[in-house]
């Protein structure tokens, strides 16, 4: 027992220093016109050494790391909170409240704070629609950044050639998105779970492959510049109006002109979309077709018997979840200002899906959480930016070890029946 | 009268194994058919060309007048023939009314729009399986588990619910395969009777696979036998008693 668990942590560490000796250990330089290989540092070196000694050790002692991860007190949410009848009687006060903070919030902090935030609600759009499919539907998809390529490029490009207002644009970026999910799902959902996140994972770089190469339309590379913002009913948030005639947002309420409004603007419009996004999600898990998905993740053998069409159910799911990733294309590409293919690589599917797994697959409030933890620790951890894959690695493992079932395990909203 | 459910030289092969050979059943409106034979004749898997899980390899399936072999297994549980399974197959983390409402998924309103916004239509068609699924739950005595998880109930009540949400789905055939196993004396007999009253009662049409030759024997209008796949002889509960072939291959073994 001792001897195997020996050999698993000298096999562990052994992979562990090739690989990091592979990637950090050395580094590829230029030097004029040439390419010179530098060893890591003295001090790198050491960290390497305490990295792998962490690696043996743990693989050691497994049994005693997993039982201390076990000791550590999981939060229980059931136990923290007050009881389901005064719950029931808070929660619109606790939601009033929430939106009220969400809404003050931003005049009285920093619009690096803001932007931060934007972009966080960003994530949480993308980890609910993504949720529905993986969580709710028990469909991994390993390309969701396709759809919200699909939003992110329809606004664009529309807004680019067609002069297209955001307004208008948000519908056709999710419809569009829908349609790419439905066009993606109808042959592939019959494959089963590996298969199936191939396909997903094809798609999403056949999509990005499409966009940097058909430079006639999408500009290929050096992507799309200059995409209008969102405008409040026609008023723009330029310091001066774009067309002759038109009034901007400082000029019409007479006030002096801060680029902070448009930042918090922007802020405000993610927030209204995540709501949006939070109701629709919350009414399909109590309409048939919520039922239906779960049912198909329990069993569906037995979905079948009883005449439900498992390939209409997944296709459903799997359309919503794009169209969701379109909605959120169509803002992040009206927040930006700038899109091109970089911003739609693998990583970013891995993201969204390693928030929907941290928060707990199904569980909104898990998601959201997960959303916010994603993309302010990065921020927080900006000084070790270079490692920002490693500590996202060792967060996954340490989660998968500590809590599997993610943050907030879902709880779905169970049908009663009233007697 | 007509056949509810015709049945010609069904036959099932995977790779060289013969599973199913030649079958023919027929089963007439309000009958209850057993099929019987030792394990692995292939009782189970006749099952499965008839519910479209697996496609026949040869032969006829006519359900109401219409060739059903070859269609999807969705789309026949549609036309009103619906099975149950040798093992419970509930939905376990799902209460006993969300089975039951999955089980009317078809029947309702499912699009996003009506959904989204409650429609009256919506409203009034959620009411509707509502009242069927009470209803139901009542006939089978689950009604004050209807908020349970299903996979809290026990044993024989799964079993129950199995049943009550096949029924659910409004079918003109019922499929049961092996509904007693598992179950005690009083739990058989009160499945006996609620068998006998689905066929009186709410007029529908059973085919039953079972061991169980006391329940078989007293419950059926017909009886086929089958032994590695192929016939071995049918009648009434009588016949088959007294058949020198089925004492040998079957109720003599027992
Ligand atoms: N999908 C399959 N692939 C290969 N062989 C199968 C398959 N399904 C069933 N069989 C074979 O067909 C034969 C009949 O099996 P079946 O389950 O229909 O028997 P059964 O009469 O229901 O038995 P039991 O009384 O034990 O339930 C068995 O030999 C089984 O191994
Ligand atoms: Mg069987």
């Amino acid at each position: 027992m001792m001897r195997k668990r020996f050999y698993n942590a000298i096999f562990a560490s052994g992979i562990g220093f090739i690989l990091t000796c592979m990637m950090v250990g050395i580094s590829l330089n230029t030097e004029g016109t040439t390419l010179k290989v530098e060893g890591a540092s003295a001090a790198q070196w050491t960290w390497i050494g305490i990295g792998i000694s962490l690696v043996f050790l743990s693989q050691l002692f497994a049994g005693q790391v997993d039982a201390f991860l076990g000791a550590v007190p999981k939060p229980q949410l059931s136990k923290l909170l007050p009881e389901e009848g005064k719950r029931a009687m808070l929660k619109p006060w606790l939601l009033a409240a929430l939106l009220v903070v969400m809404l003050v919030w931003p005049f009285m902090v920093s619009r690096g704070s803001v932007d931060l935030a934007t972009l966080t609600l960003i994530y949480i759009m993308l980890g609910l629609g993504l949720n529905i499919v993986v969580g709710l539907a028990g469909l991994l998809d390993l390309g969701f950044v396709a759809f919200y390529a699909v939003g992110a490029y329809t606004y664009a490009l529309l807004s680019q050639y067609f002069g297209m207002s955001f307004w208008a644009c948000l519908p056709l970026s999710a419809g569009l998105a829908a349609l790419f999910g439905f066009l993606l799902g109808f042959p592939v959902l019959r494959l089963r779970g590996d298969y199936l996140a191939i396909v997903t994972l094809g798609f999403g770089e056949i999509i990005r492959i499409l966009l940097n190469n058909w430079t006639s339309v999408t500009g290929g590379p050096s992507g799309i510049s200059g995409i209008a913002k969102p405008s409040l009913f026609g008023l723009e948030f330029t310091r001066r109006a774009k067309e002759e005639g038109a009034t901007t947002f400082h000029e019409f309420f007479g006030i002096d002109y801060s680029s902070s409004y448009k930042v918090i603007f922007l802020y405000l419009i993610a927030v209204i979309l995540v709501c949006f996004v939070i109701y629709v999600i919350n009414r399909l898990m109590r309409m048939p077709i919520g039922r239906a998905w779960e049912a198909l993740r329990e069993d569906e053998i037995a979905c079948r018997s009883l005449g439900l069409n498992r390939t209409m159910i997944k296709l459903s799911a799997f359309t919503i979840g794009a169209s969701t990733a379109g909605f959120a294309g169509a803002f992040f590409s009206a927040r930006q200002g700038f899109i091109s293919p970089e911003s739609f690589i693998f990583i970013e599917s891995a993201i969204i899906l390693a928030i929907v797994v941290l928060g707990g697959m199904g569980s909104q409030v898990g998601v959201i959480l997960a959303a916010i933890v994603m993309t302010i620790l990065p921020e927080l951890a900006r000084e070790f930016s270079e490692y920002r894959m490693l500590l996202f690695g060792l967060l996954m493992v340490v989660m998968m070890r500590w809590r599997p079932e993610g943050l907030v395990p879902m709880k779905r909203p169970h049908l009663e029946l009233k007697t | 009268m007509s056949l509810l459910l015709d049945v010609n030289g069904l036959t099932m092969r995977f790779g060289g194994l013969v599973a199913v050979d030649h079958v023919d059943l027929a089963v007439k409106h309000r009958q209850v058919v057993s099929i019987i034979g030792p394990n692995g004749a292939g009782k189970t898997t006749v099952f499965n060309c008839l519910s479209g899980f697996y496609i026949p390899t040869d032969g006829s399936v006519v359900f109401n007048g219409e060739q059903v072999a070859g269609m999807k297994d969705f789309q026949i549980s549609r036309k009103g023939l619906v099975r149950t399974f040798q093992h419970v197959r509930l939905f376990s983390k799902m209460t006993v009314i969300e089975n039951m409402l999955v089980a009317q998924h078809r029947h309702l309103k499912t699009d996003l729009i009506s959904g989204l916004f409650k429609t009256a239509a919506y409203r009034r068609q959620e009411q509707e399986a509502m009242d069927r699924a009470v209803y139901w739950l009542r006939e089978m005595d689950l009604l004050e588990f209807a908020n349970r998880e299903a996979g809290n109930l026990a044993y024989g009540q799964q079993r129950r619910l199995e049943i009550a949400r096949c029924m659910v789905t409004q079918p003109e055939l019922l499929l049961l395969d092996e509904p007693a196993a598992g179950l005690n004396p009083n739990e058989t007999k009160e499945l006996d009777e609620l068998i006998v009253r689905l066929r009186d009662e709410h007029e529908i049409s059973v085919l039953l696979i079972e061991h169980d030759m006391k329940l078989v024997m007293g419950i059926s209008d017909h009886i086929y036998v089958i032994a590695q796949g192929a016939p071995l002889a049918n009648g009434t509960p009588d016949e088959v008693k007294n058949n020198p072939d089925v004492i040998k291959a079957y109720l003599g073994e027992e």
